[in-house]
């Protein structure tokens, strides 16, 4: 996905935008409303990323003025505040959603994908592999004309798996993608899904091969 | 002071009254005082003129002084009511006729207008003239002097029916004076009465400064008030701004502590490292937990002080927490399912303390529930009571006193490694009680927690 970062804060922006490339997302960083604005008329982005703070202004004017623009890029606010009123404030002026700072990059990431399917999952791309075709917004598979549907750790696992058929991925850095770091999990939990998913892609022509003492890929036969 | 107030009407009528009713008196007492001066007045001209003419027709004959005591003299006296009159007439200072034991007033003798004076005679008092002259009695004058004296009967009849005058007058006066002050009391003290109800009329939030039209002697009232809402604005609002500048100031930097954390434990090469790095991000988001829950918790005893009352739906309430907290759940892979709510449900109070009490019971359950449980939210109302109950499958209470875990910072003995504040509770808890609701927990039979949350139906 491609992000439009606005956050004033270097370390923080830096920091958020390292973090979410690690994740293979895109991100451009605007430390200034001005600077914001220049990107958006720049690029089309699938999220803004706003923080409410600014040098030169309100967020939340900005996402005002870009609501009343006709602008629909979906918006997630960053907020500092603790109010839950502040909260309500930004879904009212028509953010899609927020998160509260310091966030969990697992749960923003699970937002970010809320919101999109909320928005129809425009601009996502269908994925396929053989008999295979993955739709990550709607968290849905298609396999010889059935669908099925995918719990979010299903969808994240593959989600990973199909970015690279073929590539082993390491147990650990398959744990890091699926698990929240504040949950207390070992390596060997990523097990259960990946048995769980292998289950859901029977007859796709696809299957997860384990690759013993190293990890997992996705294979097409 | 040390008496106790009291009230300031009841005090400012019996200052009135006591200043009527002494002027009453005074009024009473005067008018007596007048009358009686009147009546003696009277009596003393009638005898003054008497004793004149009783010296008028002293005659010097063959045989001395002749007397002849004038019939006029006696019938102006009669006239004026029944009193008794005496006299005494001293020749060369012996009685020559009369009541000899008559008290002659003294100074009589030299003075050449008659001398009044009120003595006392016999069983009554008796208002005297006396006037001396002298009489020719073979051309040598010999002196004598004439006394007149005459009962107060007459005198205390018109004193007493004066008195009653004076004194029904007063009464009357003082009735007067006394409906007046009342009228006065209540007037005088209308425009305190205005301003106490202009202030209890203000909303909770209205915390303008009084611009109520008042006296001036009511103005120091007025703006010692004024100081006293501006002083309450500024501190609510200096909390208010405090609480938000703490959560930015310590939100800010723990954000980056987790992205920088999250970033160096994808580059961690050794167990040891990456461990190292997960009790880092656990710490952080332990302490962000904290301070985001201190910091509600402020917000609630803040905005509960403010005490909005507002309609709040809370149809549209659940609904609004169920979508926000729909990603919380799908992260863990748990369903977060709203049943079917029935809508028009409206509470009064604060919505926005209503959805952090109800954020907070989800939170809850989503956090202690097992991957792929389910976490229900229902609305319901029962009588004058909606019924939100929020129900999870997961560890349950183990016993702990559902109450207790209300109280601050006191968590379950059953949490494990699930990073919490024991402030959630507490801050349901404080919600429900401002509100006029109720909150209670239960374990569920089959394992799982029971959350529900009472509030009156507006």
């Amino acid at each position: 996905m491609r992000f439009l970062l606005v956050e004033d804060n270097e370390d923080l922006a830096q920091s958020v935008a390292a973090r979410l490339r690690l994740d293979g997302h895109a991100v451009d960083r605007a430390a200034t409303l001005g600077e914001a604005g220049d990107c958006l008329a720049a690029a089309p982005y699938d999220l803004i990323l706003l923080d409410i703070s600014l040098p030169d202004g309100d967020g939340r004017d900005f996402l005002a003025g870009q609501r009343r623009a006709r602008s629909d890029t979906p918006v997630i606010v960053m907020t500092a505040r603790s109010a839950v009123s502040d909260r309500i404030d930004v879904l009212d002026l028509g953010a899609d959603d927020y998160v509260t700072k310091p966030f969990d990059f697992a749960e923003l990431e699970a937002r970010c994908r809320a919101v999109l399917r909320r928005r129809g999952g425009a601009g996502q791309p269908v994925q396929t592999l053989a008999g295979l075709s993955f739709s990550p917004t709607t968290a849905t598979i298609e396999i010889a004309g059935e669908t099925r549907d995918l719990r979010n750790r299903e969808l994240r696992l593959l989600e990973i798996l199909i970015s690279a058929p073929g590539r082993i991925f390491s147990k650990t850095q398959l744990c890091d993608r699926l698990f929240s770091y504040a949950e207390s999990v070992t390596d060997n939990a990523i097990e259960v899904y990946v048995g769980r998913l292998r289950r859901k892609l029977e007859g796709s022509g696809t299957r997860i091969e384990t690759v013993r003492g190293v990890g997992y890929r996705l294979t097409a036969e | 002071m040390s008496r106790p107030p009291g009230s300031l009407r009841r005090r400012l009528i019996w200052q009135l009254l006591a200043l009527a009713a002494v002027l009453s008196l005074v009024m009473y007492l005067s008018i007596r005082a007048v009358a009686r001066q009147a009546a003696e007045a009277g009596q003393d001209a009638v005898l003054g003129a008497a004793v004149f003419a009783i010296v008028e027709d002293l005659r010097g004959g063959p045989d001395g002084v002749e007397i002849d005591l004038p019939y006029d003299a006696f019938s102006m006296l009669g006239s004026v009511s029944q009193d008794r009159v005496f006299y005494r007439i001293d020749v060369s200072g012996e009685t020559a006729t009369g009541y000899g034991d008559l008290p002659m007033p003294g100074g009589a003798a030299g003075a050449a207008a008659p001398v009044f004076e009120t003595v006392p005679f016999r069983d009554t008092d008796l208002r005297v003239a006396a006037l001396a002259s002298s009489v020719l009695v073979d051309r040598r004058a010999v002196p004598v002097v004439v006394a007149l004296g005459q009962t107060r009967q007459g005198q205390e009849v018109i004193a007493a029916r004066t008195a009653a005058r004076a004194a029904s007058l007063g009464l009357g006066f003082f009735a007067l004076a006394a409906a007046l002050a009342l009228l006065t009391a209540g007037s005088a003290l209308r425009p305190v009465d205005r301003l106490a109800a202009a202030v209890r009329r203000r909303g909770p939030r209205d915390l303008r400064p009084v611009d109520h039209p008042t006296p001036r002697e009511l103005r120091p009232l007025v703006l010692a008030l004024d100081g006293l809402i501006t002083r309450l604005r500024t501190t609510l609002d200096r909390t208010e701004t405090l609480i938000a500048e703490a959560a930015h100031h310590i939100r800010t930097p723990l954000a980056t502590v987790r992205a920088r954390a999250e970033i160096a434990l994808r580059q961690a090469e050794t167990p040891e490292a990456r461990e190292a790095l997960r009790r880092v991000i656990r710490a952080v988001e332990e302490s962000a937990r904290s301070a985001s829950q201190i910091l509600d918790h402020a917000t609630v005893i803040h905005r509960s002080e403010r005490r909005v009352d507002e309609p709040v739906d809370l149809s549209a309430l659940v609904g609004r927490v169920a979508t926000a907290m729909a990603a919380t759940a799908e992260l863990r892979d748990v369903t977060l399912a709203a049943a079917p709510v029935a809508p028009g449900l409206v509470t009064r109070g604060d919505a926005v303390l209503l959805e952090s009490a109800l954020r907070n019971l989800v939170d809850n359950a989503v956090k202690y529930s097992e991957a792929e449980g389910e976490v229900t939210l229902t609305l319901g109302a029962t009588g004058r009571e909606a019924e939100i109950t929020i129900t999870d499958r997961g560890r349950g209470l183990s016993g702990a006193d559902a109450a207790r875990l209300a109280d601050r910072f006191r968590r379950g003995p059953n949490v494990g490694d699930v990073i919490g504040s024991g402030l959630g509770l507490t801050i349901v808890g404080e919600v429900a009680a401002a509100h006029g609701g109720r909150f209670a927990m239960e374990e569920r039979e089959g394992g799982g927690t029971c959350a529900r949350l009472w509030l009156p139906l507006g």
